[in-house]
Parts: structure tokens; C-alpha cells; sequence
């Protein structure tokens, strides 16, 4: 950890021009960064130098800059989110690095997420994993008042732990396989804790994983780098809970 | 329509009939429904997918209209409702601490310090209940006591507990409960998703809102979408200060288009500094970041007495420490409303006992919070904004105070609505933070995402239909009409106009500069010199923006620059309107504090009998000024009364 004002980073930046593309990594380099600086600031501090020298600037999505909104990506030394333990890019700060490093930057990478700019990626394929059953099918106005239902304390602070998920798709990124379990099954887990997502439980399991695999998503083979790297620190228990909740409804689907 | 014939006011179209509790029931038993046979015949459009846009989309689908939803954003459930934290308020009254729904109205009122519509926020808090029960069937996570029934906690400017929360994410929740009925309604082929579209204009024809002109941000092709109904869902403009709590993207493009169209902008000075953010670390900075307004549950407010002392908080003996929130106003101490708060930091730094680097920050402070219950309690509840904390500054909060200073949260102004939260604009309705309605001066905590869903989930529905069903909209207007060809050449010739500009300038520099300009003249103490000297330097920024910008890039493919200089362009115009606006209101009151006007304790002073109203300015052109119409507004159920916390 370094708290300095005039630090320089040596920048590696896949840039790519569009989808079709092959792109490359660009040098850059900047001297007047500060550890106080997010990882996404120093971003912004290059690209005014790049617009001031009439060069494109680099693309990146972001938008929340507190680590909710999961608009964030990057692969940082080749790490999703970078170096720091349950923390997504936008809350990266430069004092996490030293004065002089070299840092790699790379989008997410994986086929169900193809890059659209630089380090800008397509992650909509997550929004038709929830839509094929990502849900309570509850309508407007037809819930009973709220404490009909008490929920053992236990169940709804862990249904909250896989709720946290802020669907950036780090998971995928750091997958051997480009899987999307972490995220399929932090959805299915949640919802399998609550009595609200009790009738549809098994139609759900079954048509997430199935569209998972649609999606062009890999299959997961435990090596649990999505733990690692998920801002959320959403557990792996979510994978062994989705495969239980898919054999489950499999084996009996009425 | 919205002009009362015998006053010189704005007529909000409030039901006539019934005492104020009856008015929303009453109202509902007569307004008109759409068979539902024919509402699959009439398409809406939703500009926004928050928690306003999103739980309006689904509801409205749900009930059978076809529902086309925009978002700037790849993902609906990135929408800044997402950041919000601590809660959700409603009149359960789980805990029996006597809560009401009148006591949530009267609240909310007094709150917004007497400047917003009564039956409206009656409404709010007659629906609030409504909420907390869909979201828990939705599957929202809400925090739970060991019985399993549902927690409250206490927000500011309430003495009972009735904010529902889910951790310190409850924006997030409730927002991922909406978005996860969206993706429901998508499936079902119900509800059309554009996402990564921006709306440049409003279309109108015969007088009515009947589409909209979009950009996509990816291929910068402009795009014409017809509807019978415009619901305008697109949150606030608090980024006019650069610096904000806000999401980078989040903007009033939209809002102020409509504007420009005809659609009054209510109350534009209206914004409200939180007064708990982590301070400005250097130029760099991108973005301010809120530490949930629950930590003054337990967290201490503090400064050292004596200026400029430099020691180590935790060197500093009890005696030399001045817990000025709590000698100042020992009924609410630190849970006194946003605006005291945040008014109080500055006052205290203005002499010079500002702590940090810079001296613009304040102490909050948990020492004694894990002396009394003990570390792991103050984990539990606080743990991820604690993290959080430390993420960002390289500083535990277990062991050192919090620094805290006010920032730029939300924006209780917007374009104005009526009582069915439409706008001057006939089937233009406005719903959530990009509405004035329900927060008058200033916002109690808990309350945004209570309006948002009430507006989406409870009002719409009814005030749409109603809407609807007297128009009896349903032909076979198309996009090849003329008013969509006007629309979209506006649309596109302003979008060349600026990348035409080709000057040395960037967007971000350029936007960075109104910032300073508004939070110095514009921010949390205003006085007339400050705002005339706010308007002239706005002036003058705004015309080197439009000779000296540069977009790089090309306007033809994923830029957002571009994006980024049309949001900045229509903020040059909004930043002066607020200015206008506040200069206007020669009185202070709730986040509108004009140093003029204050008590002798230095407490906002009303002029109720000059500014018992709203004000609506009607656009005339850039350069123009605008007009100001005036919304009358009557108390017949509260006494106006002088907003005290002590």
C-alpha cells in the first residue's frame, strides 16, 4: 500500500474497434495519479490527456462508482475487479498498487459476453437468465399483508447473501469455463429460502439452467474462481444448492 | 385544462370531493376504467426503469397495456435506485410505537417544510403499507427480528420506527424485486426492453404526448417510438453539480427536453444536501458517496471545540469535543432532518473547526455505539457501510471516527404534475424523483423509494387508465407522421451542433466547472448577490461550451462523450433555472436556504404569506427568460407551523 500524490502507472489497454474487430493491448502512461484516486478516476484522468491529444478515449461502462449498480468490469493483471478482495473496479483505489507498476487492463471476456468497445461487453444475457425464471409471480396488489409470513431470521439473512448479487458478471469472467453458475444460482438460492418462491421452485431451476446453457454460458467444474473474485463474496454454496434444486425438479418435475 | 379560470394559480386537479383521508378512495370509485379487452390496444412508453419506471412498466403490463420501457443503461437493474441504502417507510406500526398513516403524512409534510401538496402526500402515505406487502410477496429480503416478522428501524426526522430496509441495500432489493417482475412481464412479451437508449425528445401531436425520439447509444441511430402515453421516469438532476451522490449517468436530458417542449419545471431549487458523505479527496474526484443517514442511529456527530485543532480524534478528551447536534437540538439530536444536518456541518467548518486534510469534514463517530453493544451489534448492522468506508478513504471506522461532509443527494424539484402526476402536457406524466410532487422543500429519509413505488405500483395504474379512457387514444397514429419527422430533426441537429463545435474543452472539464460554480453560488447557503453572481457566471460558461467543446470520436458508434455533452448542455441551461428559481424564493425553507432569511438560532425562516405556493417556470428559449406560473397551496388539515427539532 502506497499513499502518495505524484505516482505514475505504466497502463496495458485492450482497445478493440467495434465487434468485429481483432484488437490489441496499447501502451499508456500516467504520471500524476494519487492514491487516493479509484481505479476508474485514474481511467478518467487518461482519457482527458488522450481527448486533449485528439486521441480516442477508452470505453469502459460504469455508472454507481459505489459498487452496487455492477456496470463495472475489467480484468485487472488478470484478475476480475482487480487485486482487492471483495471489492468491484469502481471501488479500487490506486493505493491498492505501487508507484511505477505496469497494470493490465482487459474487458470480461467469455462468448455469451462479446465485447462491444474496448472494454465495453454485452452483458444482456443475464437479464434472459432472470426472465426465463428469475421471479415470484406475485401481481400488483394481490399480497397479503406483510407478517402473514414470518421467515426464520436464519433464512432470510442468508436469502440475502445471495441476493446481494450485483449481476456484473465477474464470475463468468474468472471461470475456467465462462460459467454463469455463481450468478443462475445465487438467484435459484435465494428464492429456494423463501416461502414466497416455493410454487414455481422447480419450473425455476429448471428453466435458469436451461437457459444458462442456451446463453452460450459454460458448464461449472468447481474450481470456484467466481468466489474469489465476486465483489459479494457470494459462496459457491449457491452452485451445490442449483444442482441440487435442478436434479430435485428433474427427477419429479409435477 | 390546468389553469384555474378565476385564479391566477395552477389548478392540480385534487378531487373535490371527501375530507382529505377520502379523497383517494373516493376518487378511485369514480375515475373512468379501460375495458380490458381494449387495453392491449394502447401502448405506453416508460422513459426510465428505476424503481418509478420499472414498477409503473409492470404494473401497467400486467394489467394488459403493451409497455415499451427505456433505459440508458445495458440493464434495467442498473438503475441508480439502486444505490439507495437505508430504507423504506411505511405506516405499519409493527413496532405499536403509535404510528399512523396521518402521523407518516403529517410528518412527511412538516418535513418538506410546508411546501408541498397535501392530498398528494396523503396519498403516499395511505399506499405506503401497500408497498412493504408486494415487495415481501416478490421475495425481497427484507431484515427480520427472530419471531420472522419484519424490522423496522428510525430514519431522520420521524420519532417513530417505520423504515423497513434490507441491510444497507435496500434500494438495491427493492429495485432487483421490480426489475425481476419486469423480466416476468418481457418474457411473457408484455413489456419491450430498449435498453441503451437515450430519449432526446418528446413528440407531440395535437397538444399531446404521443412519442418519443431515442438515440441508440451503441449504433447512434435515431429512433422514433409512438405510444398513446409518455410516462417520464428518468430520477433527478442533483449531477448539475458535477459532484454528487449520483450515479455517473444519471441526467435530466430527458426531463429538460420535455421542458423545452412545454412541460413545466417545478421548484428547480429545491435540492437536498445529505448530510452524510464521505468528503472530496482531490480534483480527481469523479463522484461522491453517501454513507447511509442510518449510521446517525448510532454515530455521534462532532467537531473539537477549539479551531483548527489538528490532534488525532481519538487524543481529543470528551470536554474539548462538541457534540453540536445534540446540545443544539436534544429532542432529535442526530437524527435532526437532512437539511438542519447538513446546514450545521457547514457552520461548523465555516469557523474553522472542520476536521481532515481539507477542513471540510465532520466527525461521526461509533466509539461509544460498540462500548454500549458491543462490536459485533454494530457489524451486524452497519458492517458493509463500514467496509465500504474503509474501501474508499484507507481508514477503520472501528477505530477512528467517520469524516463526513454534505453533498449533492437529490432533487426534490422536477417538472410539475397534477394530482394524477401528469404534467402540463396532456399523457406526459411524471413519476418519481423526476416529479416535484410529494417532498415540498425537502426529503425525510426513507421516503424516495416509498414515492417511486407508490407512483409505479399504486397510482399510475388508476390515473393512467383514467386518462386513457376519456381520451379514447387508440388510432393509427404511426411514426411517419410530421411531428415525429420535426421531432427527430431537432433531435439530430442538436446532436451535430455540438460535435460542429470541434474546441479545446472536454465535456467532463466543462461540466466540472458548472459544478464549482453551483455548489460555491447555488449550494447549501444562498443569498441574492451569490445567485446573480450564480447566473452570470453560468452565462458565460454556457456560451465557451458552446464554442469551445470537444467530442472525440465518432457520433456513429458507442461514444459517450457525445451522450455525456448532451446531458452537460441541457445542465448549463437547468443550473441558471435553479439559480432563477432560488432567487425567486426571497424566503428559506427546507433545503432552500437563503442566508437572508434566517432565525436568530440561524434557522430557515418561511415567508408563508409571499411563498405558500409552487412555482412552475414555463421555458421561452435558452437565452430567453423563463416565465414563472404559480401553484397555490392550501393547508385546510395541518397548521403551518415552525419547523422545530429541538
Amino acid at each position: 500500500m502506497s499513499d502518495s500524490k505524484n505516482m505514475t502507472f505504466h497502463l496495458k489497454i485492450w482497445r478493440q474497434n467495434g465487434r468485429s474487430d481483432t484488437g490489441q493491448l496499447v501502451n499508456y502512461t500516467v504520471d500524476d495519479a494519487s492514491s487516493d484516486m479509484s481505479f476508474l478516476e485514474l481511467l478518467d484522468v487518461l482519457n482527458e490527456k488522450l481527448i486533449a491529444r485528439n486521441e480516442l478515449p477508452v470505453e469502459f461502462d460504469h455508472d454507481c462508482r459505489e459498487g452496487i449498480c455492477g456496470s463495472c468490469s475489467l480484468v485487472i493483471n488478470g484478475v476480475a475487479h482487480g487485486p482487492r478482495k471483495a471489492t468491484a473496479t469502481c471501488q479500487l483505489h490506486m493505493r491498492e498498487f505501487d508507484d511505477g507498476d505496469t497494470i493490465t487492463i482487459e474487458p470480461f471476456r467469455a462468448k455469451a459476453f462479446p465485447i462491444i468497445r474496448d472494454l465495453v461487453v454485452d452483458r444482456s444475457s443475464f437479464d434472459r437468465i432472470i426472465q426465463a425464471g428469475g421471479y415470484v409471480s406475485v401481481k400488483t396488489g394481490s399480497a397479503p399483508d406483510g407478517n402473514t409470513l414470518p421467515i426464520p431470521k436464519k433464512e432470510a439473512d442468508t436469502a440475502m447473501d445471495y441476493a446481494s448479487c450485483i449481476g456484473c458478471g465477474a464470475c463468468v469472467a474468472a471461470c475456467p469455463n465462462a460459467s454463469a453458475s455463481l450468478f443462475t444460482g445465487a438467484k435459484i438460492s435465494q428464492l429456494s429460502l423463501l416461502p414466497q418462491g416455493h410454487p414455481e421452485r422447480k419450473q425455476r431451476a429448471i428453466s435458469m439452467v436451461e437457459k444458462m446453457e442456451a446463453e452460450n454460458f459454460g458448464d461449472c467444474s468447481n474450481h470456484a474462481e467466481c468466489q474469489a473474485v465476486c465483489p459479494k463474496e457470494i459462496p459457491v454454496e449457491a452452485i451445490a444448492t442449483m444442482r441440487r434444486e435442478y436434479i430435485k425438479a428433474a427427477m419429479d418435475p409435477t | 385544462m390546468f389553469m384555474n379560470k378565476d385564479k391566477n394559480s395552477l389548478n392540480a386537479n385534487v378531487p373535490e370531493k371527501g375530507e382529505l383521508h377520502e379523497k383517494w378512495s373516493l376518487y378511485k370509485n369514480d375515475i373512468k376504467l379501460v375495458n380490458p379487452a381494449n387495453k392491449r390496444k394502447h401502448t405506453i412508453i416508460v422513459v426510465g426503469t428505476g424503481l418509478a419506471g420499472a414498477s409503473a412498466a409492470v404494473s401497467l403490463a400486467e394489467m394488459g397495456y403493451n409497455v415499451k420501457a427505456f433505459t440508458i443503461l445495458d440493464s434495467p437493474r442498473r438503475s441508480h435506485s439502486i444505490a439507495a441504502q437505508g430504507g423504506i417507510n411505511a405506516a405499519k406500526n409493527y413496532p405499536n410505537d403509535g404510528d399512523t398513516v396521518w402521523r407518516l403524512f403529517y410528518d412527511t409534510i412538516k418535513g418538506g417544510d410546508f411546501r408541498s401538496r397535501e392530498a398528494n402526500v396523503h396519498r403516499l402515505a395511505e399506499v405506503s403499507n401497500n408497498i412493504i406487502d408486494h415487495c415481501v410477496a416478490q421475495g425481497v429480503p427484507f431484515q427480520r427480528e427472530y419471531s420472522g416478522l419484519l424490522d423496522n428501524r428510525s430514519f431522520g426526522g420521524a420519532q417513530v420506527s417505520r423504515t423497513f430496509y434490507a441491510r444497507g441495500q435496500t434500494g438495491q432489493q427493492l429495485l432487483l424485486g421490480a426489475y425481476s417482475s419486469l423480466m416476468r412481464q418481457v418474457a411473457a412479451g408484455r413489456v419491450e426492453i430498449f435498453s441503451r437508449r437515450e430519449m432526446l425528445e418528446l413528440v407531440t401531436v395535437e397538444g399531446k404526448a404521443r412519442g418519443i425520439i431515442a438515440r441508440n447509444l451503441l449504433t447512434g441511430q435515431f429512433e422514433r417510438h409512438v405510444g398513446d402515453s409518455v410516462l417520464l421516469c428518468t430520477g433527478g438532476y442533483g449531477n448539475v453539480y458535477h459532484l454528487s451522490t449520483n450515479a455517473k449517468n444519471s441526467n435530466a436530458t430527458a426531463a429538460w427536453r420535455c421542458h423545452r417542449r412545454g412541460a413545466y419545471f417545478a421548484n428547480p431549487c429545491y435540492t437536498q444536501i445529505h448530510p452524510t458523505c464521505i468528503p472530496v479527496s482531490g480534483d480527481h474526484q469523479s463522484k461522491l458517496t453517501l454513507m447511509s443517514e442510518s449510521l446517525r442511529n448510532d454515530g455521534r456527530v462532532w467537531v473539537p471545540k477549539q479551531k483548527g485543532d489538528a490532534r488525532k480524534p481519538i487524543d481529543i478528551p470528551e470536554d474539548e469535543r462538541d457534540y453540536y447536534l445534540e446540545t443544539k437540538y436534544p429532542s432529535f439530536g442526530n437524527l435532526v432532518p437532512r437539511d438542519v444536518a447538513s446546514r450545521n456541518a457547514k457552520l461548523v467548518c465555516d469557523e474553522g473547526r472542520g476536521v481532515g486534510e481539507t477542513g471540510l469534514a465532520v466527525y461521526l463517530d461509533f466509539r461509544d455505539a460498540i462500548n454500549r453493544l458491543g462490536i459485533d451489534t454494530v457489524k451486524a448492522k452497519y458492517g458493509n457501510l463500514f467496509d465500504m468506508y474503509e474501501r474508499i478513504t484507507g481508514e477503520n471506522p472501528y477505530e477512528t471516527p467517520m469524516r463526513i461532509y454534505p453533498a449533492v443527494h437529490y432533487t426534490m424539484g422536477g417538472l410539475w404534475v397534477d394530482y394524477n402526476l401528469m404534467s402540463n402536457l396532456p399523457g406526459l406524466f411524471v413519476l418519481g424523483e423526476a416529479n416535484f410532487s410529494d417532498h415540498g422543500a425537502n426529503r425525510l429519509g426513507a421516503s424516495a423509494l416509498m414515492q417511486g413505488l407508490a407512483d409505479g405500483y399504486f397510482v399510475i395504474p388508476y390515473t393512467l387508465g383514467h386518462y386513457i379512457a376519456n381520451e379514447g387514444i387508440g388510432d393509427s397514429l404511426d411514426t411517419e407522421h410530421v411531428a415525429f419527422s420535426e421531432a427527430e430533426a431537432m433531435a439530430r441537429a442538436f446532436n451535430q451542433r455540438l460535435l460542429d463545435i470541434k474546441g479545446d474543452r472536454s465535456v467532463s472539464d466543462l461540466h466540472r466547472s458548472l459544478g464549482n460554480i453551483m455548489w460555491e453560488h447555488v449550494g447549501m447557503g444562498r443569498t441574492a448577490d451569490s445567485l446573480k453572481e450564480g447566473i452570470s457566471q453560468i452565462q458565460a460558461l454556457r456560451a465557451e461550451f458552446w464554442q469551445n467543446l470537444r467530442i472525440p470520436g465518432d457520433p456513429g458508434e458507442l461514444n459517450k462523450n457525445l451522450e455525456h455533452a448532451g446531458r452537460v448542455a441541457d445542465f448549463m441551461e437547468l443550473g441558471e433555472l435553479m439559480a432563477r428559481d432560488a432567487l425567486e424564493r426571497d424566503e428559506s425553507c427546507g433545503g432552500h436556504f437563503r442566508e437572508e432569511h434566517q432565525s436568530a438560532e440561524g434557522e430557515a425562516t418561511r415567508n408563508d404569506k409571499k411563498f405558500s405556493h409552487v412555482a412552475a417556470w414555463e421555458y421561452k428559449g435558452a437565452e430567453i427568460p423563463p416565465i414563472r406560473h404559480i401553484e397555490d397551496l392550501t393547508f385546510d388539515n395541518v397548521t403551518l407551523s415552525t419547523r422545530s427539532y429541538k
